[in-house]
């Protein structure tokens, strides 16, 4: 159904003729975002839901929660799965059908740093040990692909997760375990850290952020880092076929990290409101 | 999935759970244009219902040998976000949604004009951000509005809504419980201008008369929506037409596009006035409209024309 995108060699060599005087085609400078806008509490009937735009691109983050048992390893643990759908909605290279690699790359990207910062306190979802926790679905759809879809999912995740609120759990009777929800006490969920994800994405020996789609669609190669608001480094993902040099590396984790700010800045505005 | 009719969905002086009289609509909002890299799109919010319907097409059929020689195929796609409903749905498609996905194909096939593109596939994606009740009404309802907004040429544009019975009392546009706790719902999709009923579906226990009685209602509220549908497009078309007259001078420009928002604007609040109403007095201004909708088509190519299609490629 979806077509391959397909850019041609002239707007190509304009992009990287571009860059070379460090200009991009939107007019902005190589290390600049689009604008950033998120709306917390968009879906009434999920426990969370964020709709994240980056310039053109745009996401939708929901959160449900419902009883199950933990994995048998982790019996005092609640569980957090993630999943990211790329909708033939959102773009005609999308293609109707069960997860792509691409989709699920996005997924579990956004997880891996959700997960590895510990922003939520897993052990605080834990209702009856090895019997009943919560398990907490992050749902995304892309509504439109304009690029760089991995900070804005992140992004998404994070601003859903700190809007969810979560019943109560009575227990009634351990033994059998039997319990009710009390759907009107609702808790906030308790974020320990602020987890933000920022790509950076080297088209030739050029290094951008937030690319839109053509930039994107050309890019060589792309590391997404994750951080915390201690700034520490939580995750990290090289993607696409190109390489970096340590060096290139080491400069590109400090540049991420400075940009992270300001997008936790976004995220801390839009969940505060 | 029609209820016991045990809960009380109405009281004795005819208001509904969510305080609404029998006859009336939930507030119904319309955007355009919601899905920028779509050829037409449209976002219905009708009471808590939030939907997003995206046209891709006319474009190359895959697999080549579905294509049909004399006509294009038209295929819409109804999702539900898992975290539109109370229960997280699963995100594998069910048979509920491909059964619905297949309904809507059929009756936007009966008002797009399908002999234009032959070989072609014309995708309607929908994506239920926000499920409260009549959702496949809604699509359907977004989706006509999101095929105009694509310049896809059509016979006419089609309105949807459900009725159906709460406490055996027939009312119009049935919420989340009415439908779960109702003994009966009734979709129904209907072109007021061609006088064509196109999704019809019922299920729960109906008399005669209650059956009359729901037709009748549901296609007075298809009515009043066609209008909301019909007046969210001339207003993009206003804009549009502001923003493309590259001729005129910015005030000119500036200018024209307050005077069409005016009359836009001047249009709709007499028909919201008029709502209440009965509907005899809305005939006349009606077959006006449908004078006007092939002008609508012409104004929307234009802008088309300017920037290169997607679906050309």
């Amino acid at each position: 159904m979806g077509d391959d995108y397909v850019i041609s060699e002239i707007e190509k060599h304009h992009i990287q003729f571009l860059l070379e005087q460090n200009k991009r085609a939107d007019g902005r400078i190589l290390s600049e975002f689009r604008k950033i806008a998120i709306e917390t509490n968009y879906v009434q009937k999920a426990e969370g839901s964020a709709v994240v735009s980056i310039g053109d691109t745009q996401i939708i983050a929901g959160i449900k929660a419902t009883l199950g048992s933990p994995f048998p390893d982790t019996p005092d643990s609640g569980v957090i799965t993630t999943s990211a759908e790329l909708s033939p909605l959102a773009s005609p290279y999308f293609e109707s059908g069960p997860p792509a690699e691409d989709a699920i790359e996005l997924a579990r990207v956004t997880d891996r740093a959700i997960r590895e910062s510990h922003a939520i306190d897993l052990s605080k979802l834990c209702i009856v040990p090895g019997k009943l926790v919560w398990i907490l679905f992050i749902d995304m759809y892309v509504l439109n692909d304009d690029g760089n879809l991995f900070d804005a999912a992140t992004l998404a995740s994070m601003a859903a997760l700190a809007t969810t609120k979560i019943p109560k759990v009575k227990i009634i009777s351990e033994e059998p375990l039997e319990t009710e929800i009390l759907e009107e006490e609702l808790e906030p969920l308790k974020i320990d850290h602020y987890t933000v994800a920022v790509t950076t994405y080297k088209i030739g020996e050029y290094n951008i952020f937030d690319p839109n789609l053509k930039e994107d669609q050309i890019s060589d190669a792309r590391i997404t880092f994750g951080f915390d608001e201690q700034d520490r480094i939580v995750s990290m993902q090289k993607g696409k076929l190109g390489i970096y040099t340590p060096e290139e590396v080491k400069t590109q984790v400090r540049e991420c990290l400075n940009v992270s700010k300001s997008l936790r800045k976004e995220l801390m505005k839009a969940i505060s409101k | 999935m029609a209820g016991d009719g045990t809960v009380q969905l109405i009281d004795e002086k005819g208001k509904r759970v969510d305080g609404r009289l029998k006859d009336e609509l939930r507030p119904t909002e319309i955007k355009i244009g919601v899905v920028k890299n779509a050829d037409g799109s449209a976002e219905i919010r009708m009471g808590k219902n939030i939907i997003i319907a995206a046209v891709y097409g006319p474009r190359e059929l895959h697999p080549k040998h579905r294509a049909l020689p004399d006509r294009a195929l038209i295929q819409c796609f109804y999702r539900m976000s898992t975290f539109s409903v109370n229960d997280r749905k699963s995100p594998a498609p069910s048979r509920r949604e491909k059964e619905i996905s297949m309904l809507l194909s059929d009756a936007l096939t009966s008002v797009v004009l399908t002999d234009k593109y032959p070989r072609t596939t014309i995708d309607i994606y929908i994506q239920v951000i926000q499920a409260d009740g009549g959702t496949r009404c809604a699509s359907l309802t977004a989706a006509s509005v999101a095929l105009a907004d694509a310049g896809v040429p059509m016979r006419g544009i089609i309105a949807a809504v459900a009725s159906g019975l709460a406490n055996d009392i027939v009312v119009l546009d049935l919420f989340d419980l009415e439908d779960q706790k109702g003994s009966g719902d009734m979709p129904l999709g209907y072109c007021p201008t061609l006088n064509e009923i196109s999704l019809l579906q019922l299920d729960g226990v109906f008399t005669l008369e209650q059956f009359d009685e729901c037709l009748d209602l549901s296609i007075e509220g298809a009515k009043r929506l066609y209008d909301i549908q019909t007046n969210t497009l001339k207003q993009r078309y206003a804009d549009i037409r502001a923003e493309v007259a590259v001729d005129e001078d910015d005030e000119v420009k500036e200018e024209l596009k307050e005077q069409l928002n005016d009359e836009v604007k001047e249009e709709l609040i007499e028909q919201l006035k008029e709502e209440p109403k009965k509907e005899e007095v809305k005939e006349e201004p009606k077959k006006e409209e449908v004078k006007e909708e092939p002008k609508k088509e012409e104004v929307k190519e234009e802008p088309k024309k300017e920037e290169p299609k997607k679906g050309d490629e």
